[in-house]
């Protein structure tokens, strides 16, 4: 395994296809690999960890193929971007099916708050928050070239609720404010799809992949 | 804020986009991957493929073509048309599509819904339901491209579909598809108020305030249109301008 490559982790949950191919369309020259071999994480010079459907699920699934030691000593080294179910699971724990989580950053994964999803014209907002919406950036190496505010892909029904403010490089608004995006040291990690944002996630995967924390 | 979506949708059958285009400077009019690829230019927020390939035999083309999407355009793909059984949905999602559209299966047997949603999870699982108007504000579901009436209430199969697990609904009204009269408004709404999964309206459009309209009035979370944008009669950013100049939410 060469020292260029960037190793998206498949742990059984849904089709990495689309995060394999956005990144290899702005790879440059790097190799981009998905693996369920902890061994291939290990010596990946990066690593991508994407994850969709249930957390308790995604969980699971992890533990199932012993990807979880894995995956936290790469979020201790190597730059490392976490995706939708993937950033959420480096917190403490998920409302979602009452489980722990893995417990890289303190704080809790929350529910949209069903009864205070209305908008002043009464209209009911949905949920799963599904679609474009606008991302209001703290300053940090991989929104370069995006503008703040830039719209990306969203499809979910739970986010992250930091402990520490100071984790926050990316925020958002459905009914209630709330963040889209952590960083800290080697981890960024983001509840939109960056692989499904058209240009503006195409430009944030490849300042990942250009990345020197 | 949250923004309204905008989807063309290209019928495709044995691998070419039917009903043609008429895009200036396209190479092949009737290759899907390019077409979707300029919508994707025009900042389209999803592109939808209805394979409505007859014959069996022909159903992997539609694989190869969400691969090859799968490679070059980066918005959200939904792949509809010949949804049988959650094997179906798999191998359409391993391909690269992002969500799954299904419509006589689901009325066929309604714990397809259900076992693909638990297995690939809501937010794959789009069900589309064609419905025509029965009486004064009441519309049954039909299959078999508006033939057979199933004797379903629309808004109750609605509501059923959002509990077994569907993660959106694409509604498209069957008296005005193709009539370019605009969306079933009350229809839309109706259906967009009884549920509370996101709501794509289809069926009508002919001009762009037929797709501000389907948002303001239907309430729909998105909009979709083939023929206005297939024949350059407008782009998706004209749409989009046209309706940020109503005060409609979208991403230019």
């Amino acid at each position: 395994m060469s020292a260029g490559t960037i190793a998206v982790i498949d742990y059984g949950m849904g089709n990495l296809r689309s995060v394999s191919k956005a990144l290899e369309h702005v790879a440059g020259g790097k190799t981009v690999v998905v693996t369920a071999d902890p061994a291939v994480v290990a010596a990946a010079e990066r690593v991508v960890f994407p994850g969709q459907g249930a957390m308790p699920d995604c969980m699971a699934e992890l533990d199932a193929r012993g990807l979880r030691g894995a995956v936290l000593a790469a979020a201790k080294e190597k730059p490392f971007l976490g995706i939708c179910v993937g950033e959420q699971m480096l917190f403490e724990h998920s409302d979602e099916g009452d489980v722990p989580a893995l417990g890289v950053f303190a704080g809790n994964v929350k529910r949209f708050p069903g009864d205070k999803m209305v908008l002043p014209s009464g209209e009911r907002l949905k949920v799963p928050h599904m679609g474009w919406n606008t991302v209001r950036q703290q300053p940090h190496a991989l929104w370069q070239g995006i503008a703040d505010g830039a719209r990306f892909y969203f499809v979910h029904s739970y986010f992250v609720v930091p402990a520490d403010p100071a984790l926050v490089t990316g925020s958002s608004e459905y009914g209630v404010p709330f963040t889209c995006a952590v960083g800290r040291d080697n981890i960024f990690a983001v509840q939109f799809h960056p692989e499904k944002s058209a240009r503006d996630g195409l430009q944030l995967l490849k300042n990942f992949v250009e990345w020197h924390p | 804020m949250l923004a309204k979506r905008i989807i063309p949708c290209l019928d495709v059958t044995a691998g070419r986009v039917v009903k043609g285009t008429n895009f200036v400077g396209l190479r092949d009019a009737g290759d899907p991957i390019e077409i979707a690829r300029r919508y994707d230019e025009q900042g389209a927020d999803e592109v939808t493929f209805l394979d409505i390939t007859a014959s069996s035999d022909q159903r992997d083309i539609i694989l190869h073509i969400v691969e090859a999407c799968a490679e070059q355009v980066f918005i959200p793909l939904t792949v509809g048309g010949g949804v049988r059984k959650v094997e179906d949905v798999r191998r359409l999602l391993n391909a690269g599509a992002d969500k799954v559209s299904m419509n006589t299966a689901a009325v066929q047997n309604p714990d397809l819904v259900f076992d693909a949603s638990s297995k690939v999870g809501s937010q794959c699982i789009v069900v589309a339901i064609d419905a025509k108007q029965v009486a004064p504000g009441q519309w049954h579901v039909f299959t078999h491209g508006g033939r057979n009436d199933t004797g379903l209430d629309t808004i109750e199969w609605a509501k059923k579909v959002a509990a077994l697990g569907a993660g959106e609904i694409l509604l498209t009204s069957m008296d005005r598809d193709g009539t370019k009269n605009g969306f079933d408004l009350a229809l839309t709404r109706a259906v967009s108020d009884a549920v509370s999964i996101p709501v794509i309206a289809s069926g009508g459009v002919g001009n762009l305030q037929h797709l501000a309209d389907g948002v303001s009035e239907g309430r729909a979370d998105a909009v979709l249109a083939a023929s206005i944008f297939h024949f350059g009669e407008y782009t998706v950013r004209q749409a989009k301008e046209y309706m940020a100049a109503r005060g409609i939410e979208v991403r230019l």
